[in-house]
């Protein structure tokens, strides 16, 4: 089952799409981040996903199937928007009172033991919380409806670094526990590299990167070599990004494993998560779409696999 | 490429049982209860002076009713004077109470919508199980009923309010631009039409004091042109030529008429001269220094061959008015409110 499935999907606000042309199956299971800069389209992504937005183009579905946005879908997913709305003159008690209403299921025993472990008094209005109080009784609430997709929109940019720490082994410990597929924002990706295990990099509304981290971590490495010769080599490689140097240069390439041979006279070394991000925002054009999204891109580039 | 399997509940999950709409009453109650208070309020004051001053009033009219016999010159005098003394009161009051379905539709109609919108709680209430059309049709509805109930009670008292001034006499009937509107049911259709108006505003403009600002001046729009536009032509003006009429009527318009043309002020008073009387307006003549006594310069423009042609509705066609008016706020408010769902379901974010 696929949590997210679009395809030739597209949203433009006036003029300016701010998503085009997009296809995606992120499967079951995962913690998915979603990278890019700002302005890339992620925020988009997501509210279509959530179904506050409907598409300009193409289609969106969610759990396998289910229209984003129908009764169904918003059945099954738990959505934590940008900056943690909630209404600030209600207290904790009254939010969970009418997140409890709003919803067929609620574990309100859940709910109020987080709370109780946050330190979050019920009487509390959530205006007087600080921001991190805040996330957290937002990501509280949401977990507890129970959802099978849990949907975060930069959960942690307002966030200082321990209640960044205590936000996602929330999260962690929910995915633990039920299994709850996760798909959230950032962009910041130092956040989410020891969580997430599916990456999607999006630049100026395209998905450039979608896949396991295992699997995109063993088709990329980094070769290392004379600088001189970089030229030639690359012409011969799937070259994402090349940095050079004053001697040396340093290729981040496309492999179709760790058996592709290396050129003489050059290293190969594992390319890290962060490295490999970095490439690809670097490098707008390039792409990287394994998995169901593959098969449906129209135009591959000349590094698509 | 799965790495964790979720246990799939195949056919429960995917056609789920909607959440029921009772579980919204107490949503709405929490965080409305503030308007509402606030709307309680200003009905509950608006109440209490009508009540004291009005009884006060009707201590007073008790002399005008008692007094026998009804019609005499004496009677008149006595109606006169309690006129005298209370209408010049009633009239601002009235013009006040006006305010009342725009506050109601800006404080209680507008901020239901725009202040979701423009905090971003709406990405919270619309991605909840119970649904974004479902939720703003359960708020709207108990809201808007709300407040039409409490404004039709309050225009109850307003009729008992009033009903001193219509009985001894009073120039202005119920017909009366500021007063047909506050009785009968046209204050709860303007109470409800201003609401609808605040909730389609919000979503609109999405901002709280613009969209305020905005459902105040639409409403103020909308009741000018009715009232001094609109209303007069729910049924066709009746027109007489009696120059002294006097029956009980909203009289529209008043005009002179010689051979079939109408005839200016400066025409009647050339022909007043003789008898030196000025016609301020077509109703108000304003003796000279050299006018004689005895001489009535309505009769004396009749005999020289002028008509005086006075348009009116008669005040015996209050309530088809009133149901005439009722019944396109009504259509009005609903085709607003249905407006602003579709809107919620179509666009957002």
């Amino acid at each position: 089952m696929n949590v997210v499935e679009a395809s030739g999907l597209g949203k433009r606000y006036g003029s300016t799409w701010a998503l085009r042309e997009c296809a995606l199956a992120i499967p079951a299971g995962h913690v998915a981040a979603l990278v890019g800069p700002n302005g890339a389209g992620k925020t988009t992504l997501l509210n279509l996903a959530v179904g506050l937005t409907a598409p300009t183009a193409g289609t969106v579905t969610v759990l396998g199937g289910r229209p984003a946005g129908s009764p169904a879908a918003l059945d099954g997913i738990a959505f934590v928007a940008q900056n943690t709305p909630l209404y600030k003159n209600l207290s904790a008690a009254d939010m969970l009172h009418l997140t409890r209403n709003l919803n067929r299921r609620f574990d309100q025993g859940y709910a109020q033991a987080r709370l109780g472990e946050l330190g979050i008094p019920l009487k509390q209005k959530a205006g007087n919380m600080s921001g991190g109080q805040q996330a957290q009784l937002a990501l509280t609430l949401a977990l507890a409806r129970r959802p099978r997709l849990l949907v975060l929109d930069e959960p942690m940019a307002m966030l200082d670094p321990l209640a960044r720490h205590d936000f996602m082994a929330t999260v962690m410990t929910a995915v633990a526990d039920d299994g709850v597929s996760v798909l959230l924002s950032s962009h910041v990706l130092a956040e989410l590299e020891r969580v997430a295990d599916y990456l999607i990099l999006m630049s100026r509304g395209t998905v450039q990167v979608a896949g396991d981290v295992d699997d995109l971590l063993a088709c990329h490495r980094v070769l290392t070599g004379p600088a001189a010769e970089a030229g030639r080599h690359a012409e011969q490689l799937s070259v994402v990004h090349a940095r050079h140097g004053a001697a040396q240069a340093h290729l981040l390439v496309r492999t179709s494993g760790a058996a592709d041979p290396v050129p003489p006279g050059w290293e190969a070394h594992p390319v890290s998560l962060e490295e490999l991000t970095l490439a690809y925002l670097r490098e707008p054009g390039a792409a990287a779409l394994p998995g169901p999204a593959r098969a449906r891109y129209a135009e591959p580039t000349e590094v698509t696999k | 490429m799965t790495t964790l399997t979720v246990p799939a509940q195949p056919g429960q999950d995917t056609s789920p049982r909607p959440v029921p709409w009772r579980r919204m009453a107490w949503v709405t109650w929490r965080q409305h209860r503030l308007a509402l208070a606030g709307v309680a309020a200003l009905f509950g004051v608006a109440a209490v002076y009508l009540l004291v001053t009005g009884v006060q009033m009707h201590h007073a009219y008790a002399a005008v009713a008692a007094c026998r016999p009804a019609g005499s010159g004496t009677c008149r005098g006595v109606a006169d004077n309690f006129l005298n003394t209370y209408a010049p009161g009633v009239g601002p009051v009235l013009g006040l109470l006006q305010v009342i379905p725009a506050l109601i539709g800006a404080f209680a109609g507008a901020t239901v919508l725009a202040r979701e919108l423009e905090t971003g709680t709406f990405r919270y209430a619309w991605t909840q199980g119970f649904g974004r059309t479902r939720w703003t049709v359960a708020k709207l509805v108990p809201l808007a009923v709300t407040v039409t109930v409490a404004a039709g009670a309050f225009s109850v008292l307003v009729s008992w309010y009033v009903q001193p001034i219509f009985g001894a006499g009073d120039e202005n009937g119920p017909l009366y631009p500021t007063i047909f509107d506050l009785r009968g049911v046209a204050l709860a259709g303007w109470t409800l039409a201003a609401f609808a108006i605040g909730a389609l505003a919000g979503i609109l403009i999405r901002r709280v004091i613009p969209a305020m600002f905005a459902t105040f001046a639409a409403w103020a729009g909308l009741a000018f042109v009715t009232g001094w536009f609109l209303r007069r032509h729910y049924e066709a003006p009746l027109v007489t030529t009696n120059p002294n009429f006097a029956a009980p009527a909203w009289v529209l318009s008043r005009v002179w008429t010689r051979g079939g043309q109408p005839a200016s002020l400066s025409m009647i008073n050339q022909t007043l001269r003789p008898i030196d009387v000025q016609a301020v307006t077509p109703g108000q003549f304003q003796p000279g220094p050299a006018a004689r006594a005895g001489i009535n310069p309505v009769n004396y423009l009749a005999q020289h061959g002028y008509a005086l042609l006075t348009t009116y509705q008669p005040d015996s066609r209050f309530w088809p008015f009133q149901w005439i008016e009722g019944g396109w706020l009504l259509a009005l408010s609903l085709l607003l409110l249905a407006a602003t769902v579709w809107l919620v379901r179509r666009r957002a974010a």
